[in-house]
């Protein structure tokens, strides 16, 4: 029988076609294996992608939140624009640091640059920024024509970290590499692995943290840290929303990783795992019942009873302050679906809050995930690579001699990892129910007929979607910005979120869409005497 | 806020801090949309059209569809042709338009993709076109872009037929399809026929429906733009967004191109007028005289609200200098100008306008707004005018500020009303009488509040 989707991409070219319906699947549960989906490979060229560049994953995801270095884009001056104070990555300023996240660096290299090359204006630049600012770090992001026209940034950043004694760091992360932002997400974790982590030694205290893959975007972090904080953990870095390259340089020392987007900042978890013995686990802040999940799994790591007693009476205490309010958010939406269409996690965890408040999801799928992130972990060992992926660098590490620590013993580690996503994520997919859809890197037909088709109440995305979803009824949230509130993660969160897709849904915007001489009859008889 | 930037002065010639432009693709992709049932196409990595995407969406608060190439590592190395043809071959068979508009980046121009061969050797479907503009994004700015994308569809497109159609061309510039309305306005009561291209209305201001239309009513169609090559004249307003298509029309069709500002404020408006009025040979309509005299009427009733007062004007090149020339109208001191996009000729003219005034002010083009601060921190002003991006400084510095040009991020239906003509120069001096008595307000004494101002 076909299905729903089968439909839609059926009207495509023979070979687009073809593409394609690798990238969907028809979630069954009753499937006698796996269900495997194609994903992270290049998208057809004339397709109207969300997708961005690997730029876009470097400065703008990883290294653009980080508060107190100088970041540097290294090209024309689009790139460095358009990722100026556009993400929402939060950031409040602590004493007299150097807090930069007002503040657009650019080479804004002309043509003269393009064709005797940009190293020269580079060194300017950067001799410019110390005079003026003196930062404590400053790192250079190339765009498509840097790599293009042979420029050596590694180069100019050894240069000006000798020079002026600022540590300088170069990313190679040029739009053209990779297939999405994704590639640009892996240069710039490989960068902090490198340059930055290990290389600081401030006192870190009991149950000690690093969130990673936490943006802060409308403050989620904030919310993360205040709960977190509540119960007694020592968050040593936040990776990296309101983050600092100060605080990164001693994230070695915490005692165990948290990674909320798996996608952008797994790289990290993975290589701290082997080069220092810490650990990482899976969490998911996204929605009630998941907040609760991952403290509890958070505390079990530690297996400490105060810390598990500390843990409960929080829960109690935050589920106390929400709980009337998310019942009187569910009682509205209770019923309604939704199709959610974000980046590398976000379109798994809202699956989560939206359960919450009684809305199913019946589509779902991410921008530019990997495999994994819809299958599992499990299936990295066949991940074949193709020749986009290869230009990637995999950045081997070696245990460090100095910082290696074992903190589990093996007997521990086997029975954790039964009990919470130890160095382990499940994935998206088997989370959907029966019947649901999951779709890859969606498009715009897509999307288009998909809305027609299955007729959501609810439709998660970004901006170049949104007044599409709009003007065809559908209330649409942003869900990389959220439409400029928040946060959204946590207790406190997952009200926030409640009340703006009440709002949304039963704005009396909607009730005006036609206008009621369409709806009632124009024409009154009346009688003329003759 | 932008708690590091010093007071004084540091020379720079290599750092751009707090840019005042983006890229000339942006630009183009803007023209493109006003083309009715044209894909804009971006020839370069998606991450281009991604953000040309989401920055237009985020200024009109409606769908912008445009097309990638979609290059990788592959495609940079070996040239983006076989990108391309695929591309024109997939959207025209899964989106339909009529038309694809491509314009290039950084990435392919520095490659060197030549479009044009690539173009005749991709699979064009019978009645279907596809034109191109080179904009590389290192130089000029997305003005420049756009300038360039419309120079484009007349070279194209354009045709002298001999058949002389009665009818203006005009070219809007870089404005809000809320201003296009407004021009279109202005010739319908001279009841004067025209081309506008491009026209945004329609497309970017579309109304809500129900239904989703990824090709909505707007937009100048293709028949109009080879017809404009059949017009008794062109109006290109502002010169740095339009006076390249107009030329171009001279040239190639022999149409008389008039290069005017971009009609803000009543100066420019009243130049604007006159142009139609002397090219029609119809006098000037009672309707707009009605309008110029009450815009007139209000600039003597309120000028106590905003004479003497400094500001910062700062934007893209056509309408800074409009405005410029609009404060000093209203009896308004611009003591700091500043655009983003290269050029001598925006420093020449604003510094004559000054000059004229005996106003001492700085100007400058391929300005930044760090240094637009470190003026500001020297020496302040009573009010700030530009982009979004001002509310860092006026943050900073807790000076009012009048959001107005191109993109306003964080207010929302700027983009359909129109700020040209008499009646946008009535709702400029609204915004900015409003902004300076709300401040007003705000710092007076109990005792010195005001009920009637």
């Amino acid at each position: 029988m076909k299905t729903k989707i089968d439909r839609v991409i059926e009207q495509y070219p023979a070979s687009v076609f073809k593409n394609r319906k690798e990238h969907v699947l028809v979630r069954n549960t009753e499937a006698p294996e796996p269900q495997t989906i194609t994903a992270n490979t290049r998208t057809i060229p004339g397709i109207i992608t969300n997708r961005g560049c690997c730029y876009a994953g470097c400065k703008g995801v990883v290294l653009g939140p980080l508060r107190d270095a100088v970041v540097l884009t290294h090209g024309p001056i689009g790139c460095g624009f358009y990722t100026w104070g556009t993400r929402r990555n939060k950031g409040r300023t602590r004493g007299d640091e150097q807090n930069y996240l007002n503040y657009c660096f650019s080479t804004d290299l002309q043509e003269g640059d393009i064709v005797f090359g940009g190293e020269k204006k580079l060194r300017k630049a950067i001799t410019e920024a110390v005079k003026i600012f003196n930062p404590k770090t400053i790192m250079i992001c190339a765009t498509c024509p840097v790599g293009l026209i042979g420029d050596d940034i590694n180069a100019v950043a050894n240069w000006a970290t000798k020079e002026f004694g600022v540590k300088t760091i170069a990313f190679s992360c040029e739009g053209y590499k990779g297939v999405s932002q994704s590639g640009g997400h892996h240069i710039a974790n490989n960068g902090l692995i490198k340059h930055i982590i290990g290389t600081g030694d401030k006192a870190v205290g009991k149950y000690s943290l690093n969130i990673l893959g936490e943006y802060n975007i409308g403050g989620d972090g904030w919310e993360l840290e205040r709960l977190l904080k509540k119960i007694g953990y020592d968050i040593v870095s936040m990776m990296t929303g309101d983050g600092t390259v100060e605080d990164l340089k001693s994230a070695h020392k915490a005692d165990l990783n948290v990674i909320q987007c798996h996608r952008s900042i797994n790289y990290i978890g993975e290589m701290l795992n082997t080069k220092y013995g810490t650990n990482w686990i899976k969490v998911n802040f996204i929605g009630v019942k998941s907040t609760i999940k991952s403290l509890r799994d958070i505390a079990k790591y530690f297996d400490d009873p105060d810390l598990t007693a500390r843990t409960e009476a929080v829960i109690e205490e935050e589920l106390a302050e929400i709980s009337e309010k998310m019942e009187q958010y569910r009682k509205l939406c209770q019923g309604k679906t939704a199709a959610l269409f974000v980046g590398g996690s976000r379109a798994h965890h809202y699956q989560y809050l939206l359960r919450d408040l009684g809305i199913e999801t019946i589509l779902a799928g991410y921008e530019f995930a990997h495999r994994d992130d819809y299958e599992g972990r499990e299936v990295l060992p066949f991940i074949k690579e193709d020749g986009d992926s290869k230009n990637i660098e995999n950045l081997e590490v070696e245990p460090d001699p100095k910082h290696y620590k074992v903190t589990l013993s093996q007997e521990r580690y086997e029975k954790l990892k039964e009990e919470i996503s130890l160095n382990y994520y499940a994935g998206m997919i088997k989370d959907m129910p029966n019947g649901t859809i999951v779709i890859d890197d969606l498009n715009h037909y897509e999307t288009e007929e998909l809305l027609k088709i299955l007729k959501p109440d609810l439709f998660c995305s970004g901006i170049k979607d949104k007044y599409v979803a709009h003007k065809a009824g559908i209330f649409s949230k942003q869900l990389h910005s959220y439409d400029y509130s928040g946060p959204y993660a946590g207790f406190r969160g997952a009200v926030n979120f409640a009340r703006d897709i009440t709002m949304g849904l039963t704005t009396p915007s909607w009730k005006f869409v036609t206008p009621p001489w369409k709806i009632e009859p124009m024409l009154e008889g009346s009688y003329v005497g003759r | 806020m932008l708690d590091l930037t010093p007071k004084e002065y540091i020379e720079r010639s290599a750092l751009t801090i707090n840019p005042a432009k983006t890229c000339q693709p942006v630009g183009a992709m803007y023209a493109a949309l006003g083309v009715h049932r044209c894909l804009p196409h971006s020839h370069g990595s998606q991450g281009c059209c991604a953000y040309h995407r989401k920055f237009l969406t985020r200024n009109f608060r409606d769908p912008v569809m445009a097309s990638t190439s979609s290059f990788t590592e592959g495609a940079s190395v070996f040239g983006g042709g076989t990108n391309l043809k695929t591309a024109i071959k997939n959207v025209f068979s899964i989106y339909n338009p009529d038309i694809i508009a491509i314009h290039t980046t950084c990435l392919s121009e520095t490659i060197g993709d030549d479009i044009p061969a690539f173009v005749a050797q991709a699979q064009i479907p019978e009645g279907k076109l596809v034109i191109h503009a080179n904009t590389p994004s290192y130089q000029g700015s997305h003005i420049t872009g756009f300038s360039n994308m419309v120079k484009a569809m007349i070279k194209y497109l354009a045709v002298n037929s001999n058949k002389p159609n009665g009818k203006i061309t005009i070219l809007p510039g870089f404005v809000n399809p809320g201003d296009m309305r407004e021009i279109k306005r202005i010739m319908k009561a001279f009841d004067q026929e025209y081309i506008m291209l491009p026209d945004t209305s329609g497309v970017l201001d579309a109304p809500m429906t129900g239904k989703y239309e990824m090709y909505p009513k707007g937009g100048t169609k293709v028949d109009e733009i080879i017809d404009s090559g059949n017009s008794i004249a062109s109006i290109a307003l502002g010169s740095f967004a339009s006076s390249d298509a107009g030329y171009e029309l001279e040239k190639k069709c022999k149409v008389e191109t008039k290069v005017l500002k971009t009609p803000i404020g009543i100066k420019a408006t009243d130049e604007f007028v006159m142009a139609v009025s002397k090219l029609t040979g119809k006098q000037v309509p009672a309707e707009l005289e009605e309008e110029r005299g009450q815009l007139v009427d209000i600039m003597v009733d309120c000028h106590y609200h905003y004479h003497g007062k400094t500001v910062a004007i700062f934007g893209d090149p056509d309408l800074v200098i409009a405005l410029t020339e609009f404060a000093l109208s209203l009896g308004m001191v611009p003591k700091y100008v500043l655009t983003g996009t290269p050029g001598d000729a925006f420093e020449a003219q604003v510094k004559y306008m000054l000059e004229e005034a005996g106003i001492e002010g700085k100007v400058k083009a391929l300005g930044d707004l760090f240094t637009l601060h470190q003026w500001i921190k020297q020496e302040p002003v009573d009010l700030i005018m530009g982009t979004t991006y001002g509310k860092y400084i006026a943050r900073a510095e807790d000076i009012p500020f009048v959001r107005i040009g191109f993109p306003i991020l964080d207010r929302s239906v700027h983009s359909y009303l129109p700020i040209v003509g008499y009646k946008g120069a009535m709702r400029v001096i609204e915004m900015i009488s409003n902004t300076l008595l709300d401040r007003q307000d705000r710092d007076a004494a109990d005792e010195d509040l005001e009920l009637i101002l």
